[in-house]
């Protein structure tokens, strides 16, 4: 994988503590990070080591209380503001008194979208993640599966480069997860988007990514960096490679060099 | 069949039960005045025939579910409905006022609801007022509106119509309160990545999702509109609608009157919060609801 030149998202010195009645929590420290045009980047630690939080800062669902973050060279708000990403729950989220077609064009109804280009991007996007032909159908008619997958549609719908994903398919079992992982990597080699994604789980993270971020807790901070070298192609069965391994390995060394395997 | 098994049967049972004691009691109360006229009268009727006259007087002092029932058969379907005797008649004059109490009342409701919700000054100082208005009496509220009303000239109709409101916005708002905050925070969440502005996110989030609220609540209303217009009509001396008959039968002590009025007024009820629940159905419905 080569590194792209344009940067999406950079942070430095950036530190967020969530004052609680138990006093000030430290949910993230220092961190110091740089996501390139077209990387897939993968959070991965466990609970409390802020990998959400740092999505959430991102999407500017929270303030920053220490450094500076950009996206697109904008502050989240601005970016915001421009629709400059598409967010994607743990949960679907879907409006239950919509249709799944109706879902997929509420961005595009709040961004003034004509009619038809309403039409046009829902066919699309629904083409994108194999749901062609579930537009009529409300959400309770779809398995959890399908309805991440029309979440992802609707995160999709606006065009942004930018996919913020946040433990998308942990609700979801192994079987369904699997194939999901696997459309989701198709889907960004035929667009190209950066995604950001948090997981707790090494193989989906190791599987999908070009980087893995390991993060641990008290106070939530970066503690390991890794590049990808699995090539862009990536079938299910590169998981028992012992290049895939070797990368897991290195996650999970991460992982216990931040002390995430004690209480 | 299991509508039949899980709705029909259980229900007609209590109403076999409830009238078998309803007989029970009509012959026992009514059995001191049978006495006393036998006794006048100089009469020793057998078991049976006593039975039979306390099931058969013309002003019981409880009537017997058949003397109720023809009553109400008659004065609805025998009469013209523009004869005073009509519980037709008397029923529209009630829902008339009922109807209209209802809409004002619901239109109250989403009004206070949406202030409620939207600024934080209302929240802390409203919703106490709200909840001690419906500690009021309504029926010591009633004349005191209609004295307030007198100066103005009112239609009957809207002084009635104002008490349900009283008692109809109450419900509709507390209800719509809950609705408009019910959205997850992932909702409001996802409509704040999109950059939404605060009335996209009012009528694309907040409204649909406070739907089924509008609707259980607009239950309770509109039984509690119709519970207003009844009592509005007691003080205002009014000549029509079942309040009018349920006073004007206890004036004369026409007990029969009495309670074929007050299954009127049931059937009112019955069919009002009836025609609410369908509209949610089909709203429901309409809305992607998944079949129960």
């Amino acid at each position: 994988m080569t590194k792209s030149t344009s940067t999406v998202v950079s942070a430095r010195g950036l530190g967020l503590t969530f004052e609680t009645s138990d006093g000030p929590v430290r949910a993230l420290s220092d961190v110091d990070l740089t996501i390139g045009k077209g990387e897939f980047v993968s959070f991965i630690g466990p609970s409390g080591c802020g990998k959400t939080t740092f999505l959430r800062v991102i999407a500017d669902l929270e303030k920053p209380t220490d450094g500076t973050i950009e996206i697109n060279g904008m502050t989240p708000e601005k970016a915001r503001e421009s629709r400059a990403y598409g967010y994607v729950f743990q949960a679907a989220a879907l409006f239950p008194w919509r249709t799944i077609e109706r879902n997929v064009t509420l961005p595009l109804e709040i961004m003034g979208l004509s009619r038809a280009a309403q039409k046009e991007r829902v066919k699309r996007t629904l083409e994108l993640v194999n749901l062609t032909g579930f537009e009529n159908k409300y959400p309770w008619q779809l398995s959890g599966g399908m309805q991440q997958r029309a979440s992802i549609a609707r995160a999709l719908a606006f065009d942004a480069d930018l996919l913020l994903m946040d433990e998308p398919f942990g609700a979801l079992d192994e079987i369904v997860r699997d194939h999901l992982n696997e459309q989701l990597l198709e889907l960004w080699r035929r667009t190209n988007k950066t995604i950001c994604f948090v997981t707790h789980s090494i193989p989906e993270a190791v599987y999908l990514s070009t980087r893995i971020v390991v993060m641990s807790p008290r106070p939530g901070r970066v503690t390991d960096v890794i590049e990808s070298t699995l090539p862009k192609e990536r079938p299910l069965d590169i998981r028992e490679t012992p290049e895939f391994l070797a990368i897991a390995a290195r996650v999970r060394d991460g992982l216990r060099a931040g002390h995430s395997y004690e209480d | 069949m299991d509508r039949l098994r899980d709705k029909i049967v259980p229900v007609t049972t209590i109403l076999a039960v409830l009238v078998v004691v309803w007989y029970g009691f009509a012959i026992l109360m009514n059995t001191p005045f049978q006495r006393d006229l036998d006794r006048r009268a100089g009469e020793t009727p057998g078991f049976a025939e006593f039975i039979g006259k306390t099931l058969s007087q013309p002003k019981p002092t409880l009537p017997a579910p058949h003397q109720v029932a023809q009553n109400f058969f008659e004065n609805t379907f025998m009469r013209k409905i523009t004869s005073n005797r009509s519980l037709v008649y008397h029923g529209w004059v009630t829902l008339s006022s009922t109807l209209l109490g209802f809409a004002f009342g619901t239109a109250l409701g989403i009004l206070i609801a949406v202030g409620i919700v939207h600024v934080t000054a209302l929240d802390r100082s409203l919703m106490p007022w709200i909840i001690v208005s419906q500690t009021i009496p309504i029926i010591a509220l009633a004349p005191m509106v209609i004295l307030l009303l007198g100066p103005f000239n009112t239609p009957a109709i809207v002084t009635k119509a104002l008490i349900s409101t009283y008692l109809s916005f109450f419900p509709v708002a507390v209800g719509m309160v809950k609705g408009l905050r019910s959205p997850e925070i992932m909702h409001l969440d996802l409509m704040h990545t999109y950059n939404a502005s605060p009335s996209q996110t009012f009528w694309k989030l907040r409204v649909p999702a406070s739907v089924p609220f509008l609707f259980t609540s607009m239950k309770v209303a509109i039984a509690a509109s119709l519970v207003g217009a009844i009592v509005a009509e007691l003080p205002t001396g009014a000549v029509a609608g079942i309040g009018a008959k349920l006073l004007i039968g206890a004036y004369h002590s026409q007990s029969i009157d009495i309670w074929a009025a007050l299954i009127a007024g049931s059937v009112v009820a019955l069919i009002l919060v009836g025609m609410v629940g369908f509209a949610g159905r089909q709203v429901e419905k309409s809305m992607g609801g998944r079949p129960a």
